[in-house]
């Protein structure tokens, strides 16, 4: 499965389209966790362990929209798009879209 | 009294470990970006690129961060709301997220020519109506990682 950001793959022709295809997660830290965010917090820098949990939701978030692309017979996404979004406090969603395609190499 | 004195307290620690962690961030920040600096970014797509080119391999790369301020940043930042103006507390955190997302968008993407297409993404993950609570900045950078044949 190849996946860009830009309206095509690089040395190939998309010869059909399968329309958008989504995939998006909510997650929340455990409370241990959020608590020496908390203290991290109040010190300054990057919070790893919330790094951790993003990176997580942008992997997840990947594969369910790789699923259904998948299942739609399309071999790649072009156009994918990121948004998140925080719902509550510690938790965040990671929503992720792009437009199913089957490519051909060209030639 | 013991309030007033808690407040100084914590003020004096996170003014201290605040800036020397930004500092050394800064640092951190600065050297790779001058070890990347043969690597371009460019955020705009399509086929403004060199064509003749073949191209081998395009994926997507990601980098990711969660930075917070400290307690210390959000006194200063509260205080000046008052008044109005540049919040350079908050400018620096938010500066920091953004160059360290990008940076490890970049090191993901080592054996790439280079990387179009660059958004960058930023939410603010917590409870931003309360008063008291320290902004934590989610910065999710990404783009089409492009190499040559």
């Amino acid at each position: 499965m190849i996946i860009t950001n830009i309206e095509t793959v690089p040395g190939m022709n998309i010869v059909a389209q399968y329309g958008l295809v989504t995939g998006s997660t909510v997650r929340a830290k455990n409370a241990i966790k959020d608590f020496g965010a908390g203290l991290k917090n109040m010190i300054g820098g990057e919070l790893k362990s919330y790094t951790e949990l993003l990176s997580d939701a942008r992997e997840e978030a990947l594969t369910r929209m790789k699923a259904q692309a998948q299942k739609l017979g399309a071999n790649a996404i072009v156009n994918v798009r990121f948004a998140t979004s925080s719902i509550t406090v510690g938790a965040a969603e990671v929503y992720i879209y792009g437009t199913a395609v089957k490519v051909q190499p060209k030639g | 009294m013991s309030d007033l004195l808690l407040l100084l307290i914590i003020l004096g620690i996170t003014f201290f470990t605040g800036s020397f962690i930004e500092k050394k961030h800064f640092e951190d920040i600065k050297k790779r970006e001058i070890a990347l600096i043969r690597k371009p970014i460019i955020n705009f797509g399509s086929t403004t690129w060199d064509t003749n080119r073949k191209i081998t391999k395009a994926e997507l790369v990601t980098g990711e961060v969660v930075i917070s301020g400290d307690y210390f940043k959000n006194f200063v930042a509260s205080l000046k709301n008052l008044f109005g103006g540049r919040l350079t507390t908050f400018e620096s955190i938010l500066d920091r997220g953004r160059r360290e997302a990008i940076l490890r968008m970049r090191e993901k993407a080592r054996g790439a020519n280079f990387i179009i297409n660059t958004r960058i993404e930023a939410i603010m993950i917590n409870d931003t109506y309360s008063k008291e609570s320290v902004p934590q900045c989610a910065i999710i950078a990404y783009g089409t990682a492009i190499t040559y044949e």
